[in-house]
């Protein structure tokens, strides 16, 4: 009893990290240029199928697929910032998340138009490994894309903090008029920042692949999921973000081997919803990044 | 005595409205029955629309799920008539109550600690799809299965709002008038000042005297009653409800497809929008399916909903009317002009 329950908290923990990097990349979004990326799930489909793709393909690690997915991802959310986003920064929020809206039915419907609404599963050889660590017994996907996820935010974290870049970048977080007035390029670091989002998404979408079948509907899930974990940690927090999707995944987890499977789905906005009522803004709701 | 507000006096616009409504019930008796149902639709999401207009365009809180309301609404009727055989003018009701005081529990909630905006949005969808997931799993409501209502007769039962097509055609109708005109007078009367105040400017208007935190649940709760009724509806024309479409997330865009495309905060706006969004949307339904590619309807969506946001920022009914004044200009040369103050 005692193992299953640690083998669940595991798992639960293992894909808590990667709905966390999902989470990562919404919350830059929005920590610097105040726009809820509402297409948000699509990009993380983006990296599903890219992970997909590469490894049908070229057989080539699910590593190597996350990189390839990083790196599309990122020229994709650097071009969409600087020919549609960018347009739409100074507007009010509805307007921003109708222009968004639109674009997840686009990105959803071109999805469908490619690869038809058929789940695609990844054959990936690591589906079939198991690590054991004394109680706990491990799937070696997941392991490794929770190994992938936390380097990867420890390492934004850190450029973040310590570049001279990601020192721009937080200061357009805090304050754009400002941040103008000492000479930062600020069109180009929200277009980096977009694309930094987007290739968080995407690369969290690559490292889940051989977890999730390839699907475009996913997509509104991996939404509402990323917007579940922002608000519970807090919008626009970096610490909140991967908090929130620790919490998610563990609680998501314990409510599958406790509940029925409806309710591990319910279980998020419940928490969302209770976390609302006691922490309004999540629980590192403030502005920093 | 002063009048009390500009604008009222001006028979103009109902005239013109009346104009429309008396072409639209020509349509519903003339019309084949493939126009009748697509137009029922349009006139439902009419005043759906409406009400999400009330809520965004002249109270200034964007809703994203309201597909939870018109779902309350929906099921209201669905089970009391389904399981109990009660009419559905006392499930409307019902829907109404139990929406509006959702809606109000949600705004309660949001605004109590300032918590507004995006927060406010993010917290609907979260709301619309915590629902959706409940239903999904009820058994008492029909969970994955839905709900069927009995057959349709051909017999026009007011009592139990059961008739064909037509009928149905008309009570839509009937809604999206109420709808229109409702809208209409709220935002000439003394609550329409007051909320567009607060979408407005909200600490100015507080600062005026306005209790914002109540106007705001106010507008919510109404704004979610009537999405019930439209629910309400919505479920017995199409015969059977089921939790993913009609508490689902696409539910809640195509709610506010129309009045975004119509034009946010007017009165004619989600007439004008569902007009042109949804045969649109059918029409590339129906061309993605005879040429089995899923998806286009999706695309078409995605890509008027850019396009009217970053070209018509107001939508396409100010558009219009804007149009209209330029080509009435000439006509209005003889009409006695204001004289100019200073001399």
């Amino acid at each position: 009893m005692l193992s299953l329950w640690l083998n669940v908290l595991a798992s639960g923990v293992l894909l808590g990290l990667v709905y966390g990097l999902v989470a990562l990349g919404l919350t830059i979004i929005f920590g610097v240029m105040r726009v809820v990326n509402f297409a948000h799930g699509e990009m993380v489909v983006f990296g599903v199928y890219i992970g997909y793709w590469a490894v049908r393909l070229w057989d080539v690690p699910i590593i190597v697929a996350a990189a390839i997915a990083a790196v599309v991802m990122f020229v994709f959310g650097y071009l969409l910032e600087t020919l549609l986003v960018k347009r739409f920064v100074n507007r009010p929020h509805h307007y921003q998340f109708i222009v968004f809206i639109g674009l997840s039915l686009l990105f959803t419907g071109a999805l469908l138009v490619t690869f038809g609404p058929d789940p695609r599963p990844t054959a990936s050889q690591l589906s079939f490994h198991t690590v054991s660590l004394g109680f706990v017994t491990l799937d070696l996907a997941r392991l490794q894309a929770a190994a992938t996820a936390g380097l990867l935010i420890t390492l934004l974290g850190a450029y973040l903090k310590f570049s001279s870049f990601g020192r721009s970048l937080r200061a357009a977080a805090d304050n754009r008029l400002g941040g103008l007035v000492v000479g930062l390029n600020i069109p180009r670091v929200y277009a980096v920042t977009f694309g930094l989002g987007a290739a968080c998404a995407g690369v969290a979408g690559a490292l889940i692949s051989p977890l999730f079948d390839a699907q475009p509907y996913l997509a509104v899930d991996f939404t509402l999921l990323a917007f579940v974990t922002v608000i519970v940690g807090g919008l626009g927090s970096f610490s909140g973000a991967l908090l929130g999707g620790l919490l998610i995944g563990v609680a998501e987890a314990i409510a599958a081997l406790m509940f029925t499977p409806s309710m591990k789905t319910a279980l998020p906005y419940a928490l969302l919803i209770i976390i609302l009522i006691f922490r309004p803004r999540g629980f590192f709701g403030a502005k920093e990044i | 005595m002063q009048k009390r507000f500009e604008g009222s006096a001006d028979i103009r616009p109902w005239l013109a409205g009346a104009m429309v409504f008396v072409t639209l019930a020509l349509v519903g008796a003339l019309a084949n029955p493939y126009l009748i149902s697509l137009m029922t639709i349009v006139l439902l999401f009419t005043f759906l629309g409406q009400s999400w207009n009330l809520m965004l365009g002249i109270g200034g809180q964007l809703s994203i799920g309201h597909a939870l309301f018109v779902g309350l609404g929906a099921y209201s009727v669905a089970v009391l008539e389904v399981k109990y055989g009660i009419s559905p003018w006392i499930g409307l009701l019902l829907g109404m109550f139990l929406a509006g005081s959702v809606g109000a529990a949600l705004a309660w909630l949001s605004f109590r600690f300032e918590v507004r905006g995006i927060y406010f949005a993010l917290l609907t969808i979260a709301a619309a799809e915590f629902a959706r997931i409940m239903f999904s799993g009820w058994e008492f409501v029909g969970a994955m299965q839905g709900l069927f209502f009995p057959a349709p007769t051909n017999a026009i039962e007011f009592s139990m709002l059961r008739g064909d097509a037509r009928f149905y055609y008309f009570v839509a109708l009937a809604l999206a008038a109420l709808g229109i005109v409702g809208t209409e007078l709220i935002s000439r009367s003394y609550l329409g000042y007051v909320w567009r105040a607060m979408r407005d400017d909200e600490q100015a208007a507080r600062a005026l005297g306005v209790r914002t935190f109540r106007h705001k649940i106010l507008v919510i709760a109404i704004s979610a009653a009537t999405a019930a009724v439209g629910g309400g509806i919505l479920a017995l024309v199409q015969g059977s409800i089921f939790p993913d479409s009609i508490m689902g997330m696409g539910l809640s865009v195509d709610v506010l497809i129309g009045p975004v495309v119509g034009g946010l905060g007017t009165t004619f706006g989600p007439l004008v929008g569902s007009l042109a969004a949804i045969p649109l949307n059918h029409l590339m339904s129906a061309l993605g399916d005879s040429l089995r590619i899923p998806g286009l309807n999706n695309i078409a969506y995605g890509v008027v909903l850019v396009l009217v946001v970053w070209f018509l920022p107001d939508g396409i009914w100010p558009a219009m009317v804007r149009l209209c004044k330029a080509i009435q200009l000439p006509s209005r040369v003889w009409l006695p002009q204001p004289r100019k103050a200073e001399e």
